[in-house]
């Protein structure tokens, strides 16, 4: 049986790993490498990368002969939602205070659910809020503005 | 008796007001927040971290072993109750456990998984006393090079053990270490992979690291499914176990703690491999092992004894010789490191308060786990019931506020998200997280020992097979990874993985 090399479990995890361990040997030259008595910040990193582009071929070329394609679909739009959902809340915070972070952090997490109901969203999102504020801000007393405007 | 001093010392600690409030504290978040369906320990604990920095390190502790014990024990619950496994060591519970609930005898299920937890917990924190102190002290001994070599043995045997593929869970091992590189060089003072960012200049915080690969990943790869569940929160049943149910899970439990206390003190093995053997037993010795399978009461006090009695153990090389043996000591153990604890050797005694109050919390812990579970059993049962598309948003909040407010810095959040990434992707294609974290977490203090031996040495290598210590674990290493390539162990390795996947789903 053929997998197509973008379906190729292993292959994939394989190019993954190459990947990593090329870009972590290229920022590396920029660091000392050292002599093995006396290693420079650069030596480790350099080892590491090369072996973990060693295991990247060893696993691409056993994902050429297994030919285990990635089980079940990939589940990219809730896992864009949750990262924008924790880059929103990450932005908002300082700029517009704890609530409209949390209402946005919500509102955009929440559709990578099945269900969406509004209502239902809009009751979380408060009892949420009310609960880390006063779990964070008043017990923890964490320096956080309920609400702000600091654009 | 040098051991009772020890104990009056450790109970001191343990029983102040504060302490036994952490510890109380702990136990309580860990069962509530281990119960919910799709939450298994290892996103309740990395969730949880956050909230025990602010604390004194000896609570901190007490409060994340009290997060750990009711985290395990939330997920026997869902076990029993959902038929879903909180992690995989808990999957074998599913199997009689759940039948048990089906014929209305849920509540004894969940009355014998508490007992046999609490003996084989006790046991198991006895073990940590009875063979720690010696470890400990023979640890002292090793130089830098026997150092370099036990984090070797420990990452090696972490992979050749773990669940699933080999080369990917070793390959792992190296991104963690190269993750953990990040930040200033402590020798000279270079930064390295820090993009430029002064933020990433004390590395990339663990927390941040461990809610990205753990919670974010997990919650992705739930939404993928449908939610499909049958919660037994009607007919728990009586909770009081029978008189036969006592005698009959008495021996299970006794067998399935010695197996559990053995695979815990081995690095990477820890409670999954533990329970499943521990179920394999019995059904071996039953004298009727259809009935496995149907509801058989030792099905759940053997795995479950097992598993506890695993989780217990694994303390011992954590605190001992700083090497966790699972991820979820790597979590414990790197935020021993951040609360400003150093684990080894030297731990008992430069901090023989922390370390004999943590020993004495553990019974204290595992004693009110009981005590809080089974009148509580009523209310966990009600949690199971909430729909995951409210759990998860809030889930996603706890994950955001918690690395936020560390050092009450974006980039901690923005990180989080792009490490989440990673670990989804990583995770969709079966490379196992646990090893990343254990490379992460020993991976400065492998390059702190290796530089350390070669300088001393002056840059001969042969340091590492002159000292008898060092040869021994790299020797073990070494046969370790050629026997998994020898066909018929790795046929019999896959063997168990597929049994082991078999019974979670």
């Amino acid at each position: 049986m053929r997998t197509s090399i973008f379906k190729n479990q292993d292959a994939l995890a394989g190019l993954l790993f190459m990947g990593l361990g090329a870009l972590g040997f290229a920022i590396a030259l920029g660091y000392t490498f050292g002599t093995t008595i006396d290693m420079g910040p650069g030596y480790f990193p350099r080892v590491l990368s090369l072996v973990l582009i060693g295991f990247g071929i060893v696993i691409f070329l056993k994902g050429l002969r297994s030919c285990m394609p990635v089980e079940g679909g990939w589940g990219w739009l809730p896992l864009a939602l949750l990262s924008a959902s924790l880059l929103l809340f990450g932005f908002l915070l300082e700029r517009a205070g704890l609530v409209p972070a949390l209402a946005a952090l919500f509102f955009v997490s929440a559709r990578a659910g099945h269900e969406f109901k509004t209502r239902e969203v809009l009751v979380l999102t408060a009892v949420m809020s009310v609960f880390a504020a006063v779990v964070f801000v008043w017990g923890l007393k964490l320096p956080y503005a309920l609400f702000a405007w600091n654009f | 008796m040098e051991i009772i001093d020890h104990f009056v010392l450790g109970f001191g600690v343990a029983l102040s007001l504060q302490n036994l409030a952490y510890c109380f504290l702990g136990v309580l978040l860990g069962t509530l927040i281990g119960v919910l369906p799709g939450v298994g320990p290892l996103v309740t604990i990395s969730m949880l971290l956050p909230i025990t920095f602010g604390l004194p390190p000896v609570s901190a502790v007490i409060m994340l072993s009290g997060i750990y014990y009711g985290a395990q024990y939330g997920g026997s619950t869902t076990a029993i109750l959902v038929n879903l496994p909180g992690e995989t060591s808990s999957a074998v519970t599913c199997l009689d456990g759940y039948q048990m609930a089906r014929r209305g005898r849920a509540g004894a299920a969940l009355a014998i998984a508490a007992l046999s937890s609490f003996v084989a917990g006790c046991i198991g924190t006895l073990l940590i006393v009875a063979l720690g102190v010696p470890l400990a002290s023979w640890a002292l001994r090793f130089g830098a090079e026997d150092y370099f070599a036990l984090m070797v043995l420990g990452l090696v045997a972490a992979s050749v053990l773990s669940h699933g593929d080999m080369v990917k869970a070793l390959a792992m091992v190296v991104v963690g270490l190269l993750i953990g590189l990040v930040g200033t060089d402590v020798n000279s003072g270079v930064e390295r992979y820090t993009f430029g960012l002064p933020e990433l200049a004390d590395g990339i915080g663990f927390t941040v690291l461990a809610v990205g690969i753990f919670a974010i990943s997990e919650v992705v790869i739930n939404l993928e499914q449908k939610e499909a569940r049958e919660v037994f929160t009607r007919n728990v049943g009586g909770l009081m176990p029978r008189w036969e149910d006592l005698k009959a899970s008495f021996l299970p439990t006794l067998r399935g703690t010695a197996i559990g206390s053995f695979f815990g003190i081995l690095p990477g093995t820890g409670p999954s491999i533990s329970s499943f053997s521990a179920y394999m037993l019995e059904k071996k010795l039953a004298k009727d092992p259809s009935r496995f399978g149907q509801g058989a009461i030792e099905g759940v006090a053997a795995p479950e004894a097992a598993n506890n009695a695993a989780a217990q153990t694994a303390f011992i090389p954590t605190l001992t010789l700083g090497i966790p043996g699972s991820a979820t000591m790597a979590l414990i153990l790197g935020a021993l490191i951040m609360n400003g604890v150093q684990p080894g050797p030297t731990v008992m005694a430069r901090n023989p308060e922390l370390f004999w109050g943590v020993i004495a919390s553990m019974f204290i812990g595992n004693a009110l786990l009981v005590a809080l579970n089974l009148p509580l059993v009523g209310l966990w049962v009600r949690l199971l019931s909430i729909p995951y598309r409210w759990l998860f948003p809030a889930i996603v909040m706890f994950c955001a506020l918690g690395n936020y407010s560390l050092n009450n810095s974006a980039i901690d959040v923005y990180l989080c998200a792009a490490i989440g990434v990673l670990g989804y992707v990583l995770a969709k294609l079966k490379c196992p997280p646990a090893p990343l974290v254990l490379g992460y977490v020993l991976g400065p203090m492998m390059e702190e020992n290796i530089r350390r031996a070669l300088l001393l040495s002056e840059g001969d290598l042969s340091v590492f097979v002159k000292s008898p210590i060092s040869l021994t674990f790299l020797s073990l290493s070494l046969l370790l990874l050629v026997s998994m390539a020898l066909p018929a162990i790795r046929r019999g390795k896959a063997r168990v993985d597929q049994e082991e996947e078999a019974s979670a789903t």
